[in-house]
């Protein structure tokens, strides 16, 4: 059974911008209804996991936070043949198994989407565990969500725009803010130390 | 450092070459391993480094305890449901709730599913590729491995056609350079012993079982609503039952039960049929490679899980064995009690944190997660950039724990050394088939085979065990029992204002706990202490090392700047280092780097 669409958020909410992906799809699937045959997927960090969703979609969009070594917050739009390449530059997350991986284990089990297109954010911040996304990465939600918006209606799937937001769909005090809310102080958290591999406090 | 005799009775000797793989690929997370090599190439001191900081417990302070499961479910992409089940136990362990009996068999479900889960595709696409030459596929004959695959197994897909185009695929995959997810394999090694038949059989059945196990997690889509992150609940499952519903939304119907029946008919038939016997055919070949054993011989640890009857955690209801052995007397199998302040202690001397002791260990509901990043006097490097690490002085990011002052092994293996040793069939009789088919004596179970051997019997067996309680819950169902949850206790306002818990359960990679302090409502303290905390430990306050360590030591490698033995050791025990440590590298390097000193 094929997908028209799979929008697909990936990366780590625990980890500052790495939760970019994730989020971006948890603000879409909240704020507009997707057409029939569009599905919105919360991946995570699963990796190698996702390979049957990845090759059962005939079109796909991915919201990641990646490492291009630009300024923080900068978007990039990747497409199709380009997207192993660019995906594969710095793997920097907890990622078991880089994206280009999975795309390219799709393509072995002989499927995977004819179009993609990722939606990267340069990441500012990770290594802050606890932590939610940055001031330039978040700035960069609402016109990563346009460009995935435009891409629907220019595949023929546009999405409508909710009278009233749905609740999110992540579960359990994960949404964005009961994350951000639920968050203890930096001194019960002991998020100082040493430069390598803490965040120093100013 | 002269040569040393660890009180746990390894011999470690530091002064030869030093060989540094960083990071270790194919794995969850951040690891690094420095070896010293003597003048013959044989490993004669490991040292193992969780290159992350970790810091769960941190982040769940002053949270609602009914969420726990759903932040712990995020660590990592690997274990996210058994974290969660973990979780939710030690929340019910702190507030006295009981959960029905459904519950307790939809949990089991979805444990044992992620058992077989987890089991198949760490053999096959972390595992198998240590073992299995995939360019040396290229140069089979299809025919002749169409011959071999029928003489193992009446699985269907073996005719020379089905290899041929496979192989085709393979070679048109190879040549276009996107070597994917076979990119980082050491190709060609001379430590590599399957014929090309073998390694085309096994290449072909790492396909399907890639794509088999989307299967497998239908079942988590089921009964947890959705996958990836399935749902949990304090106080039973979040799934209602409605047999008589015809798609009433987000209940289970007959529909899905029988749904559940087929995909574990289907698991048990891959595992039976596709699984063991390719384990048996490739460990055939590797019968003369028998190290790895390490700590499996000495000390093993397993908390038992896959509880009978609900709410009964005691070792008699406990289907995976309870127990501890210790200094390789495997006629007695110690208790084991997770709440004993005496008996689990994380220590820190080795670690990049700091005790006000460190002299003592803690136990986790007494722990203490304050890092302290500091390298010994004889790193090699800066700070940013360690060369070598001094293990005389602090070197890893994990935690040292230990029972009653023991290093231990967890895992598939330690649960079979630890359910052989009690004699019980559902374990003994496996192993004693499958190395009487090897001819292989009971000691050879004490090697990096035998923990991979170990790891796919319980795949079978945990397959077996899926059907029982699918049984069981059908049948609790038809005689009228639908409850899934207890929401008595939901309310903050029953709780106490003070209390603790644990909960345990036995991951695919071993022993694992959470601890968790409840004050006014809230998270107070939350320590997690998981399977590869206890196997990737480094040392400890009198010397001893961890199952990582020992596993490596006396093991020859061919090429040194391509350890093959070291990854195929290390990938035997399923390392999942995202929840054992935390933060990445700073660079994040895509390739492996090995350097040779």
């Amino acid at each position: 059974m094929s997908t028209e669409v799979l929008v697909l958020g990936i990366g780590n909410i625990l980890w500052a911008d790495e939760g970019f992906g994730v989020r971006c799809v948890e603000e879409l699937d909240r704020r507009y209804a997707m057409a029939p045959g569009v599905e919105v997927l919360d991946g995570g960090t699963q990796g190698l996991y996702l390979v049957h969703r990845i090759r059962d979609a005939k079109r796909l969009v991915v919201f990641d936070a990646i490492d291009y070594g630009v300024e923080p917050g900068t978007l990039k739009l990747v497409r199709d043949d380009e997207v192993p390449k660019f995906h594969g530059v710095r793997k920097m997350s907890l990622h078991q198994t880089g994206f280009q991986d999975v795309l390219s284990a799709a393509d072995l089990l002989g499927g995977g989407p004819s179009s993609v297109l990722l939606i990267g954010v340069q990441a500012g911040l990770l290594d802050d565990y606890g932590g939610s996304l940055t001031e330039p990465v978040r700035a960069q939600v609402g016109p990563a969500l346009r460009v995935a918006l435009d891409q629907l209606a220019a595949w023929g799937f546009p999405a409508v725009e909710r009278a009233e937001p749905k609740p999110s769909l992540m579960e359990g005090g994960l949404d964005w803010r009961s994350y951000e809310a639920g968050r203890p102080s930096a001194e019960e958290a002991c998020r100082v130390g040493d430069a390598r591999f803490l965040p120093v406090q100013g | 450092m002269p040569a040393v005799t660890t009180p746990n009775g390894f011999n470690l000797d530091n002064t030869g070459r030093r060989v540094v793989v960083d990071p270790v690929t194919r794995i969850e997370g951040h690891m690094r391993v420095e070896v010293n090599l003597d003048d013959q190439g044989v490993i004669r001191n490991a040292v193992s480094t969780g290159t992350m900081w970790r810091g769960l417990e941190v982040i769940l302070k002053g949270r609602d305890p009914r969420d726990a499961w759903a932040f712990t479910e995020r660590i990592c992409g690997v274990c996210t449901g058994t974290h969660a089940l973990t979780s939710v136990r030690a929340v019910e362990n702190a507030l006295n709730i009981s959960i029905p009996e459904n519950a307790n068999s939809i949990r089991n479900i979805m444990q044992l599913t992620l058992q077989v889960h987890d089991h198949l595709v760490h053999f096959y696409h972390l595992h198998a590729l240590d073992w299995v030459d995939v360019v040396s596929a290229l140069k089979a004959d299809p025919k002749a491995t169409s011959e071999l695959a029928q003489s193992i197994s009446d699985w269907p897909l073996s005719s020379p056609g089905y290899f041929k185009d496979l192989q085709n695929r393979l070679k048109k995959f190879v040549e276009s350079g996107q070597l994917g997810p076979f990119k980082n394999g050491y190709w060609g090694h001379p430590g590599y012993k399957l014929p090309p038949e073998a390694n085309l059989m096994a290449v072909a059945h790492y396909l399907e079982a890639l794509d088999f196990q989307k299967e497998i997690v239908k079942i988590h889509t089921i009964y947890g609503g959705k996958n990836p992150h399935p749902n949990w609940l304090v106080g039973g499952v979040p799934c209602p039952i409605n047999v008589h519903g015809v798609g009433a939304v987000g209940a289970i119907n007959m529909v899905q039960l029988n749904l559940v029946s087929s995909i574990i008919d289907q698991t048990l038939e891959f595992t039976r049929k596709v699984y063991i016997p390719d384990l048996m055919a490739i460990a055939s070949f590797y019968k003369g490679w028998m190290y790895g054993g390490g700590l499996s011989s000495k000390s093993v640890l397993s908390y038992g899980d896959i509880p009978e009857h609900a709410n009964d955690y005691s070792a008699k209801s406990l289907l995976f064995p309870r127990g501890a052995i210790i200094n390789g007397d495997l006629t007695k199998i110690h208790d084991v009690d997770l709440t004993d302040p005496s008996e689990i202690q994380e220590f820190v001397p080795h670690s990049w944190y700091t005790y006000d002791d460190e002299s003592k260990g803690l136990h986790p509901w007494d722990g203490v997660t304050k890092a302290n990043y500091v390298l010994g006097p004889n790193a090699k490097g800066t700070r940013t950039r360690i060369e070598a690490v001094d293990e005389g002085g602090k070197y890893s990011w994990i935690k040292a724990p230990r029972w009653k002052g023991n290093a231990m092994e967890v895992g598939p293996l330690a649960r079979y050394i630890i359910g052989y040793a009690q004699g019980n069939p559902e374990f003994k009789e496996p192993v004693d088939k499958a190395l009487r088919d090897l001819d292989a004596p009971v000691s050879a179970l004490f090697s990096t085979l035998g923990r991979t051997l170990a790891r796919g019997l319980e795949c079978e067996w945990a397959a077996v065990k899926l059907r029982h309680f699918q049984d069981k819950l059908v049948a609790t169902i038809k005689a009228g029992d639908s409850s899934t949850a207890n929401t008595t206790k939901w309310d903050p306002s029953t709780w106490p204002k003070e209390c603790k818990g644990v909960g345990f359960t036995e991951a695919p990679r071993g022993a694992l706990g959470h601890w968790i302090k409840i004050r006014d409502g809230k998270i107070d303290n939350y320590q997690a202490v998981v399977p590869t905390t206890w196997n990737g430990s480094p040392r400890d306050n009198q010397g001893n090392i961890g199952a990582f360590e020992a596993s490596l030591l006396d093991t020859p490698m061919q090429v040194p700047d391509q350890p093959l033995e070291i990854l195929r050791t290390l990938h035997s025990f399923d390392p999942c280092l995202a929840c054992s440590t935390h933060v990445m590298s700073p660079e994040g390097q895509e390739l492996t780097r090995v350097q040779v000193r």
